[in-house]
């Protein structure tokens, strides 16, 4: 076994031990973010090195060192280092714990970056664990009402689904004995019944599988949680929760369904049609809950929703088609890269806005085009991606998703997604008329941070960059998808 | 003579007691007990399963030590939440947490 391959995990683990001990001894706060982002950048780094060799697995066949994990593991440190970069200024506001709250940022990285990694029913249990404790406690730091009552809901909430999926991952090891995924892709290939009910524990297996990995990308009907912890939790936690735990909820699930359920063909079709059927209800139910919306942070909540819906119509686009097509997985991956992009500067954009006038509420942004074009241009930005408009990220994410629907006659599929689409540019614009026609209640200037301002500025030159030469993006989600290519 | 049918009964009896105590309790320790009874049936699950599926090895034992595990630190997180409520609202029931609202 190679311990080299475990570098960034372990300098993860160090930077959040050092930060909590720093805390303690030093009155420069600054000095926290400075250290976690270091951290990261090596973490990152290192990653960056390891990316395109074809390493062995590491502690006896836990891990995959795969170019699809460093796929994802590259996007969540990036999503990491944008976190905090907007957390600077944020965390002004807690009194004591900052380090605690830089360490539970970069441990909740940890366990994303080993959700895409892990190989083993046990390792992805104790993944998603690490993951959700740490935004658990995080959700909670603000330690008003708002925010102990959302940490509360999300708590009881998320392990309810991780009992639901424990118990879909028992009916698995029970039905093949296995816990290795590709050991239970052996066994499930070995069945010789190529019927639906000849293996009802499996089936189930799978169904309570859907339910517990549907909780953290917060498809519906698994979403009742998204809103009310959006608009509870500090603001770049909502930020992190909506992007990394949405795209490490795909990683897993594509991992999964791919390495243990993607053949025979009886198998992979029925999941498929599963998640076809979580799309159109993740997508119409998120969209026509978020036109009512007034505030912000809500709104986003319901527009993530519906945007994990527009990456299922990728999932079940998968499900149907044959082994091996790369466009529709490497269209998914590009899909998340453009949505952690694009949702991470929208976020960034309402933290800015939000923290100067003290409210989240989309009326309070009236005038916003005046008082800070920028923050506004930028925030308009993100929404267009978000609608799927060119030039930015969002429209060619959408086009490689439905085009690859389309290919495997899921067309009715992709003609709702359309229309859903169309639903959803009538909530995201009011937000851009009322920054740039309405009335500002004040002339004042909404100041922002050198650290907000760069993160914000790498979110929207990656929002553009994507729009516009997606090339060199797709090529990296290809060359991590193949994996899956027997 | 007992069964692997007798154990993945019980443990499913189990599991859908807890859910249910999630889904009709108000009160938030007593919903957190419900969540470690869902997990402890399937303890149950995955030792039967270990035990009569493969004899020979004991996955199924190991997992559970690492269900039992986490579902401490859970408690112990979700009971630290549970203080933070109540000192704000003198309360843990759970219909009476209602700040957020569509």
């Amino acid at each position: 076994m190679n311990l080299a391959l475990f570098i960034p995990e372990l300098a993860l683990v160090a930077t959040a031990v050092i930060v909590i001990l720093l805390d303690l001894l030093t009155e420069q706060k600054r000095l926290l973010a400075q250290v976690s982002i270091s951290g990261l950048v090596v973490a990152g780094g290192v990653t960056v090195a390891m990316w395109g060799h074809n390493f062995p697995t590491i502690f006896n066949n836990m891990l995959a060192v795969d170019n699809f994990a460093l796929f994802f593991k590259m996007l969540f440190l990036g999503v990491a280092f944008l976190v905090i970069l907007s957390s600077v200024d944020y965390v002004i506001k807690f009194a004591r714990f900052q380090g605690e709250y830089y360490a539970l940022v970069l441990l909740a990285t940890l366990g994303m970056m080993l959700m895409a990694a892990t190989t083993n029913l046990i390792a992805i249990y104790i993944a998603i664990e690490l993951t959700s404790i740490s935004l658990y406690a995080l959700v909670g730091f603000l330690k008003d009402a708002k925010s102990t009552e959302a940490s509360l809901k999300y708590l009881l909430l998320g392990a309810v689904a991780s009992a639901v999926l424990l118990y879909g991952m028992a009916l698995i090891f029970g039905f093949t004995g296995k816990t290795n995924l590709h050991d239970i892709a052996q066994s499930i290939q070995a069945l010789s019944p190529p019927t639906l009910f000849a293996s009802p524990a499996l089936i189930l297996g799978i169904v309570l599988l859907v339910a517990g990995f549907g909780f953290k990308i917060a498809a519906v009907p698994f979403q009742m949680w998204v809103p009310d912890v959006y608009e509870g939790a500090p603001t770049p936690i909502t930020a992190y929760l909506s992007v990394a735990s949405k795209a490490a909820g795909f990683a897993i699930i594509l991992r999964v369904f791919f390495s243990a359920f993607g053949q025979p063909d009886w198998l992979s079709q029925n999941w498929g049609l599963i998640f076809a059927g979580l799309a159109v209800i993740s997508m119409t139910l998120g969209n026509i809950m978020a036109i009512p919306q007034s505030n912000i942070k809500r709104l986003l909540g319901y527009s993530s929703i519906a945007q994990a819906g527009y990456l299922m119509v990728g999932l079940a686009a998968l499900g149907v088609s044959p082994v091996g097509d790369i466009l529709g997985q490497s269209g998914v991956l590009f899909f998340l890269a453009s949505y952690v992009f694009t949702n991470m500067g929208a976020f960034i954009a309402v933290i800015a806005i939000s923290g100067k006038l003290n409210s989240d509420l989309i009326d309070d942004y009236a005038g916003m085009g005046k008082r800070a074009p920028l923050l506004a241009l930028a925030l308009t930005l993100c929404l267009i991606s978000l609608i799927g408009m060119p030039p930015a990220a969002g429209f060619m994410a959408k086009f490689y998703i439905f085009s690859a629907a389309v290919q495997h006659d899921l067309l009715w599929l992709v003609v709702i997604a359309v229309l859903n689409s169309v639903i959803s540019a009538y909530y995201y614009l009011r937000v851009v008329k009322v920054m740039w026609l309405g009335q500002a209640a004040s002339q004042e200037k909404v100041p922002s941070s050198a650290a907000l301002r760069l993160a914000l500025v790498l979110s929207c030159l990656g929002v553009l960059l994507l729009g516009i030469i997606p090339g060199y993006m797709m090529r990296l989600a290809e060359l991590a998808a193949r994996i899956f290519i027997p | 003579m007992l069964g692997l049918e007798h154990y993945l009964i019980l443990s499913a009896i189990l599991f859908s007691i807890g859910l249910y105590g999630v889904l009709s309790k108000r009160n938030a320790i007593i919903i957190l007990m419900c969540i470690e009874l869902m997990l402890n049936a399937v303890n149950i699950t995955l030792v039967a399963f270990s035990r009569y599926v493969v004899p020979a090895l004991l996955t199924g034992q190991v997992f559970a030590i690492f269900v039992i595990v986490v579902a401490a630190t859970e408690a112990a997180v979700g009971l630290a939440i549970i203080l933070a409520i109540y000192r704000g609202l003198e309360d843990i029931d759970v219909t009476k947490i209602n700040l957020l609202k569509w």
